[in-house]
C-alpha cells in the first residue's frame, strides 16, 4: 500500500492513528483531577511533539543510516525559522510558502555545511558540525543583528506588510492558511475532559506524517541501502565502486531540509524566533533524541522526540507544593523525607531524571525505546507460543 | 600486452624503500600470482594497482588507461576488483543486500539518488543478486546477518560481490589467510571455477605455495621490494633465487 510494505504500512497507519488521536490520547485525566497536570494534549505541547518528531526523523536519516554523527543540525532548524520569518515579514502571512521558503534555505545551507564537514568522518565530522553551527548561533546573536533581530530575535510586528496581505493599518499579521488562523481552535467538552483541536497541531502533524512517510521510503530504498553500507563497511563500499562522498552529502542535505521543515513549522506555530534555537544545547537534545528513541529505528526517533518534550513540559511543572500535596497521607516526618529525595528530579532538575533515563536506556537498552517494546513484545509473544506449541525461535528483528 | 602493465613502479615510505623497479605484466585471461617473503612490498604494490596508494615513480596501466591518480571507486568503476586479505562486507547487512549493492553500483554507478523505489523492485537488480548467490552456492544464507557467517562465507561471499560486478580484473590479497584447510580447499576450487567459467584475469598475492601451485599459469617472485623471478610455475619451484630468497642464503 502507498508504495511501502505491509508491515511498514501498518506503522504509518499505527503513527497515523496516534498524531490525529492524539487530542485524545495526551488527555486521559479528567481536567478537576489531581492527575490533570499529566496531560499533555494542549495545542503549545502537541505541536512541539510533532515538530521535534520531525527534527528528529531527519538527523536520523543521517545519523542512524549513515552513522555520521552532526552535532550541529539546530542550526538548519534556526536557519529554516529565519528564513519562515522572513517569508511571513515580506511576502505572505500564508505558511505553505513561508514553511517552503524554510527547506530551500535550510538545504542550501546545509549543502554547503556539509560539503566542507563531511571531508572528515567520526568526531572530526562532528566537532565541525558543532564549530558551523556556534559561528552560525554566534552570526545571529550579534554580527548579522539586521537580518537575525539578534539577541531578540524577529516578530511579527503591527509595522509589518507583507506584500500579499490586506492587514490593516497597525493590525500585527498572524499566520495563516489561506485565511486559517493557526491558532484556531476547536474544544470538545465531554463530561470533566476538555478535549483541543488545534489547526497549527494538525498542519504540524499532517508534515510528520508526510515526512515520516518519506523517511520509510527512503529507508527501503537503494540509496537507504547504501547510506547503511556506508556506516558499516566505507572500504568495502568504495572498492565496489560506489563514491561515499555524495550519498552522505545528499543524506546530510535531506536532514538538514527535514529541520528546516521543523523549524519553518516552528515559526508557523508561534511567529518569533531567536537565536537560542541555534545553540549547542539544542543540537545535542535532537542526538537526545534519536538515541532514548533508538538510532536507525523507524519510530525511535518520533517516540524520543515525545518523551523528551514530554518530561521537558510535564516534569518540570512538578513543584515542591505538589509533592507535598500527593505524599499528605504520609505521616509528616516521611512525607518531608520522601519530598526531599523526589524533589531534585523534579521542576528545574528534570534534566536529571533525563540524564539518569538516558543512561538507563543507552546501557541496558542500546536500541533506546524500540529495543524495549520489542523486548516486551517478544516476551509477551515467546509466552504465548510456549503455552500453545512450545517455543519457537525467532527473533528477527523488526524496525 | 598485457590487460595490466606495471612499469618501473616504485614507492617509498620515510627511509623505507618499499618498492623499486617493479616491472609486470599480466596476460588477460590468466592466473597470475604474485609470492614473496614477508615485507617484499606485496600488498604495497597491490595498494598501488587500486588507488589506496599512489607510487613515486613509474605507471600503472590497466587496458591501455593509467590508474594512477584515480580513486579507488574509479579504479573498481574501470574493471579492477579487489578482495581482501580479511574479507571487507558489510556486516550489518543482510547476505542478500550485500549481494544487491555491487549489482547496484553495476547498473547505476558510482552515485545514483533513487531514495524513493523500493530496492526489491528493481527487479534486474534481485534477480542479478539472487543468481550470484546461487553461484555461489549461498541462496539459502540470503537472510543471514553477514557478520554472523563463518569466515570461509564472508570470503565466498566477498569473491561473490566482486564477480556480480563483472570485472576484468580480480585481485586477491591472500584469500586463504587464516583459513581452516578445508575452506582453503573450498577457495581454491572457487577460484579454479570462476578462471574456467568466466572471462576473467586473476591476479593472486599469495603466501600458501599450496593455494599458489594450484592455481597459477605465472609466477612473479618479490623479494625486498623489486622482482626476483617472473615464470611458468614448474620453473619456479626448483629455482635457487627462489629458495634462496625464501629460505636465506644457506639453503
Amino acid at each position: 500500500m502507498l508504495g511501502l510494505e505491509k508491515k511498514d504500512f501498518q506503522l504509518l497507519l499505527v503513527v497515523a492513528g496516534l498524531t490525529l488521536l492524539a487530542p485524545f490520547i495526551l488527555n486521559p485525566f479528567p481536567e478537576s483531577s489531581g492527575m490533570a497536570q499529566f496531560n499533555a494534549g494542549y495545542p503549545d505541547l502537541m505541536q512541539r511533539f510533532v515538530i521535534f518528531g520531525i527534527f528528529a526523523i531527519g538527523f536520523n536519516i543521517l545519523f542512524g543510516l549513515t552513522g555520521y554523527l552532526s552535532f550541529g543540525h539546530a542550526a538548519f532548524l534556526g536557519i529554516g525559522s529565519y528564513g519562515a520569518i522572513w517569508m511571513m515579514k515580506l511576502i505572505s502571512l500564508n505558511v505553505i510558502p513561508a514553511i517552503f521558503m524554510a527547506i530551500i534555505v535550510a538545504g542550501i545551507f546545509a549543502l554547503a555545511v556539509g560539503f566542507i564537514t563531511l571531508r572528515r568522518s567520526g568526531i572530526y565530522f562532528s566537532i565541525l558540525t558543532l564549530a558551523f553551527a556556534q559561528m552560525s548561533y554566534a552570526l545571529a546573536y550579534s554580527v548579522l543583528t539586521p537580518i537575525t533581530g539578534g539577541e531578540t530575535g524577529l516578530q511579527i510586528k503591527s509595522s509589518d506588510s507583507p506584500l500579499f496581505s490586506n492587514l490593516e493599518e497597525g493590525e500585527i499579521g498572524r499566520a495563516n492558511l489561506f485565511g486559517m488562523d493557526m491558532r484556531a481552535s476547536f474544544e470538545l467538552n465531554i463530561g470533566d475532559w476538555l478535549f483541543t483541536f488545534n489547526a497549527g497541531y494538525y498542519i504540524a502533524a499532517i508534515a510528520m506524517l508526510a515526512s515520516f512517510y518519506l523517511a520509510i521510503r527512503i529507508f527501503r530504498s537503494p540509496f537507504g541501502m547504501m547510506l547503511r553500507a556506508i556506516k558499516s563497511n566505507q572500504t568495502r563500499m568504495s572498492y565496489t565502486g560506489l563514491n561515499p562522498r555524495p550519498h552522505t552529502l545528499a543524506a546530510f542535505v535531506i536532514s538538514g531540509m527535514y529541520a528546516g521543515l521543523a523549524g519553518g513549522l516552528m515559526v508557523a506555530m508561534d511567529t518569533q524566533v531567536g537565536p537560542e534555537r541555534m545553540f549547542w544545547t539544542a543540537s545535542g537534545e535532537v542526538v537526545l533524541m534519536t538515541i532514548l528513541g533508538g538510532v536507525g529505528t523507524l519510530i525511535g526517533p518520533v517516540l524520543g522526540a515525545g518523551a523528551i518534550k514530554y518530561m521537558e513540559n510535564i516534569l518540570s511543572k512538578i513543584n515542591k507544593d505538589v509533592l507535598h500535596e500527593w505524599f499528605a497521607f504520609l505521616p509528616d516526618g516521611l512525607e518531608d523525607l520522601l519530598v526531599t529525595i523526589i524533589y531534585p528530579f523534579i521542576g528545574k532538575g528534570w534534566h536529571l531524571t533525563l540524564g539518569i533515563l538516558f543512561m538507563l536506556v543507552v546501557i541496558y537498552l542500546p536500541g533506546g525505546l524500540v529495543e524495549g517494546g520489542q523486548r516486551i513484545a517478544r516476551a509477551l509473544r515467546g509466552k504465548k507460543a510456549n503455552d500453545e506449541d512450545g517455543p519457537k525461535a525467532s527473533t528477527e528483528p523488526a524496525e | 600486452m598485457g590487460i595490466l602493465e606495471v612499469k618501473d613502479v616504485g614507492k617509498r615510505f620515510g627511509g623505507l624503500q618499499a618498492l623499486s623497479d617493479v616491472n609486470l605484466s599480466v596476460k588477460e585471461n590468466s592466473v597470475h600470482a604474485i609470492i614473496g617473503p614477508n615485507g617484499a612490498g606485496k600488498s604495497t604494490l597491490l595498494n598501488c594497482l587500486v588507488g589506496k596508494l599512489i607510487p613515486d615513480t613509474g605507471s600503472v596501466m590497466f587496458d591501455g588507461q593509467s590508474v594512477l591518480g584515480r580513486t579507488p571507486h574509479e579504479i573498481n568503476q574501470m574493471g579492477i576488483s579487489r578482495v581482501f586479505q580479511t574479507p571487507e562486507i558489510f556486516g550489518d547487512l543482510s547476505v542478500m543486500e550485500n549481494m544487491m549493492i555491487p549489482c547496484f553500483a553495476k547498473r547505476d554507478g558510482a552515485f545514483s539518488l533513487q531514495a524513493i523505489a523500493n530496492m526489491f523492485s528493481e527487479k534486474d537488480v534481485v534477480e542479478r543478486a539472487e543468481s550470484m548467490l546461487e553461484d555461489m552456492n549461498m541462496a539459502d544464507k540470503r537472510h543471514m546477518h553477514a557478520a554472523s557467517m563463518s569466515r570461509g562465507d564472508k570470503r565466498r561471499l566477498e569473491i561473490g560481490m566482486c564477480l556480480a560486478q563483472e570485472p576484468r580484473l580480480l585481485l586477491l590479497d591472500e584469500p586463504t589467510a587464516g583459513m581452516a584447510r578445508a575452506d582453503t580447499n573450498n577457495t581454491i576450487d572457487l577460484l579454479k571455477q570462476i578462471s574456467d567459467e568466466r572471462d576473467i584475469t586473476i591476479a593472486i598475492i599469495e603466501h600458501d605455495m599450496h593455494v599458489v601451485f594450484s592455481l597459477a599459469q605465472r609466477i612473479t617472485v618479490l623479494a625486498q621490494g623489486t622482482p626476483l623471478v617472473e615464470d611458468d610455475p614448474e620453473n619456479i619451484k626448483g629455482h635457487p633465487k627462489v629458495r634462496e630468497a625464501y629460505l636465506g642464503e644457506t639453503a
